[in-house]
């Protein structure tokens, strides 16, 4: 059994990122790049009040500059996550989550994670996020709506 | 159709506004048809590396128990039992990180009885059951060389002091209680403490929360003289050990053979796990024994009855450690005083629209079970102390140095101390008749 947040569950409070008994978390942004909306503004890559959409970090939500974006064609980036950078925040994903498609959401990447027999971060999860999963299954992963 | 930035400028600003719950499934913007060819990658999903390693793992501490078992009771060698508790420290311990262990396997073991939607991995119902059946055939082979936790604690205690024996006892005591309040808040769901209060994980992991590594570092400094503390007063699972150990097909002995009382093993054990010759009580003590012993025979109803009601008056605090009733008290509270702040959980909960009402049911029946819980549990100490008095009205004789089968840690410290060789034959300088009396 190891451990894995339920991404509908999940209200990125923040936690994921302080409370894991790694530094830096073993929990990290992923992207189900199948739902994304290859958005040239990306709701989880922008500040909120930006209004020049270039890549300065300014602009940028991620506090480490973990979330990259790729030109693919006009108008479409192909946004990644650098997971030796990210931290887990879910800063990104808040935006994506409450704006966007909610493509990007927060995993316990388990080539990180040490399962703990008790996860640090599920015992202080406010959502109640995080459940077992069988080792088989370790992902919750987004997909794409069967329309 | 293709959204372009001013529509998803106003699908911000109208987003914002609502605060729309986000459906899963909903696509705000769909996905675009790409000229350039470009299909999504799929979504990269390291496997886990515990997987292929917990059969590694079951295997390793089933070699290393037997190793154990065989360097104790047949080698009689303390270097090897440090060789070997080295290489546990470095493989279960620093290697393998610590998790999971058979200490807090017990929660997992407990947890799953209670609730069957909690599923116990066959490798920890192994990791669990291993290190029992071996102490119930050769002692706490366990604690001696292949417990990562005993293994940090025993190689620092270089320089043991001997603790008062009674001071020992009691603080011993402490396991009990643990033991049982942790198996009480494993089974009912409010966490597993023995794995949240483990002093040395975070030393295995080399990272921690700085509370703990203070811990863990007050208890190896302490360790230095007063060896192995956690295993003496805190390990839950030394407690089931214990128990075993003492029914135990074979156990360590301090001497080889034949025990000439020659007192030099009497120093020997850190633990105070060596047990002295006694002369067989008078008739005069027997008979005051007895008597004690029916009085508190007679006692022993009240004296679990006094736990039961202890253990159901704790039990609100206790389940105040559950997040559903910890969450249905903040919730109340938020209700009844105004101006409570509100807690992340209490924001989340109303965020997710589920029905208050539902919750404080819920939080009513963990109470309900923790009430039942914490009065067995209450009980179940009291027995335990019970049993303890009992046992000491009854101090038979005793002709040699033996070890004591539930504390003893089958270390192996103290076979060096033991001049009879293993085919039974003295040293000439023990069979002196001046050191035959002073043995007594
Ligand atoms: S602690 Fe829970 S709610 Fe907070 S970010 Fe992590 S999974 Fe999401
Ligand atoms: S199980 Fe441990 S390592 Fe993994 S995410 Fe939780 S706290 Fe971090
Ligand atoms: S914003 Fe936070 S969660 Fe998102 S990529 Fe950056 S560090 Fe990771
Ligand atoms: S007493 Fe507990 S901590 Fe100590 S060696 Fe035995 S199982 Fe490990």
């Amino acid at each position: 059994m190891v451990w894995q947040i339920d991404p509908l569950k999940c209200i990125q409070c923040g936690n994921c990122a302080t409370r894991c008994v790694l530094t830096p978390s073993a929990v990290k942004c992923v992207h189900a790049f199948a739902v994304c909306g290859h958005c040239r503004l990306c709701f989880g890559y922008f500040q909120p009040e930006t209004t020049h959409l270039h890549e300065g970090a300014e602009n940028q939500l991620c506090p480490s500059g973990a979330l990259m974006r790729r030109f693919i064609e006009e108008p479409y980036y192909q946004y990644t996550i650098d997971e030796p950078l990210c931290f887990g925040c879910g800063k990104c994903v808040k935006g994506c989550t409450t704006f966007g498609n909610g493509s990007l959401f927060l995993q316990v990447r388990h080539d990180r994670c040490v399962n703990c027999n008790e996860c640090a971060i599920a015992r202080s999860c406010p959502a109640d996020a995080f459940v077992r999963r069988p080792a088989s299954q370790p992902y919750i992963l987004k997909e794409m709506p069967t329309a | 159709m293709r959204p372009s930035t001013p529509h998803r400028l106003l699908a911000w600003a109208t987003a914002a506004a609502a605060m729309a719950q986000h459906a899963f499934g909903e696509m705000r913007f769909p996905q675009p048809d790409f000229e350039s060819g470009y299909t999504p990658p799929a979504t990269p999903s390291p496997p886990p590396r515990a997987w292929a390693w917990e059969t590694l793992d079951v295997a390793a501490l089933g070699l290393a128990l037997l190793l154990a078992a065989w360097l104790v009771l047949r080698r009689r060698s303390r270097t090897g039992v440090i060789l070997l508790t080295a290489a546990c420290l470095a493989y279960f311990g620093f290697y393998r990180k610590g998790c999971v262990c058979p200490i807090g396997s017990l929660q997992n073991v407990a947890l799953g009885l209670i609730d069957p939607n909690f599923a116990v991995p066959v490798t920890v119902v192994a990791f669990f059951a291993m290190p029992l059946l071996a102490a119930l055939l050769f002692g706490r082979v366990f604690c001696a060389g292949v417990c990562p936790l005993g293994a940090i604690q025993d190689l620092v205690a270089v320089h043991p002091i001997q603790i008062p024996s009674p001071l020992s006892e009691a603080l011993g005591a402490l396991r009990h209680v643990y033991l049982v309040g942790s198996i009480l808040l494993a089974s009912l769901g409010a966490g597993f403490f023995i794995c949240r209060y483990d002093p040395f994980v975070a030393f295995f992991r080399l990272d921690g929360k700085l509370p703990m590594l203070l811990f863990g570092a007050g208890l190896l400094l302490v360790g230095v003289f007063v060896a192995r503390p956690y295993c003496r007063f805190l390990c839950p699972y030394g407690v089931l050990l214990g128990w075993l150990s003492r029914l135990s097909w074979h156990h360590a002995s301090v001497t080889p053979a034949q025990c000439i009382q020659c007192r030099l093993c009497e120093r020997s054990c850190p633990f105070d796990a060596i047990r002295f010759p006694a002369p067989p009580p008078s008739r005069a003590s027997l008979e005051r024994g007895r008597r004690a012993f029916l009085f508190l025979l007679v006692l022993l109803p009240v004296l679990i009855g006094a736990g039961a009601w202890l253990g159901f008056a704790s039990s609100p605090a206790l389940g105040g450690l559950h997040h559903t009733v910890a969450l249905s008290r903040q919730i109340l509270m938020e209700g009844a005083v105004p101006g409570t702040p509100s807690t992340q959980a209490s924001d989340a909960f109303r965020a997710s629209g589920r029905a208050v009402a539902a919750l404080h049911e819920e939080a009513a029946a963990i109470g309900h079970r923790f009430a039942v819980g914490s009065a067995l549990a209450g009980a179940f100490l009291a027995l335990l102390f019970g049993l303890k008095l009992l046992a000491l009205t009854r101090r038979p004789g005793r002709a040699d140095y033996e070890t004591d089968r539930a504390l003893c840690l089958s270390c192996a410290r103290c076979f060096r101390f033991c001049p009879v060789r293993p085919g039974g034959e003295v040293p000439p300088e023990f069979l002196t008749p001046e050191k035959q009396t002073h043995g007594r």
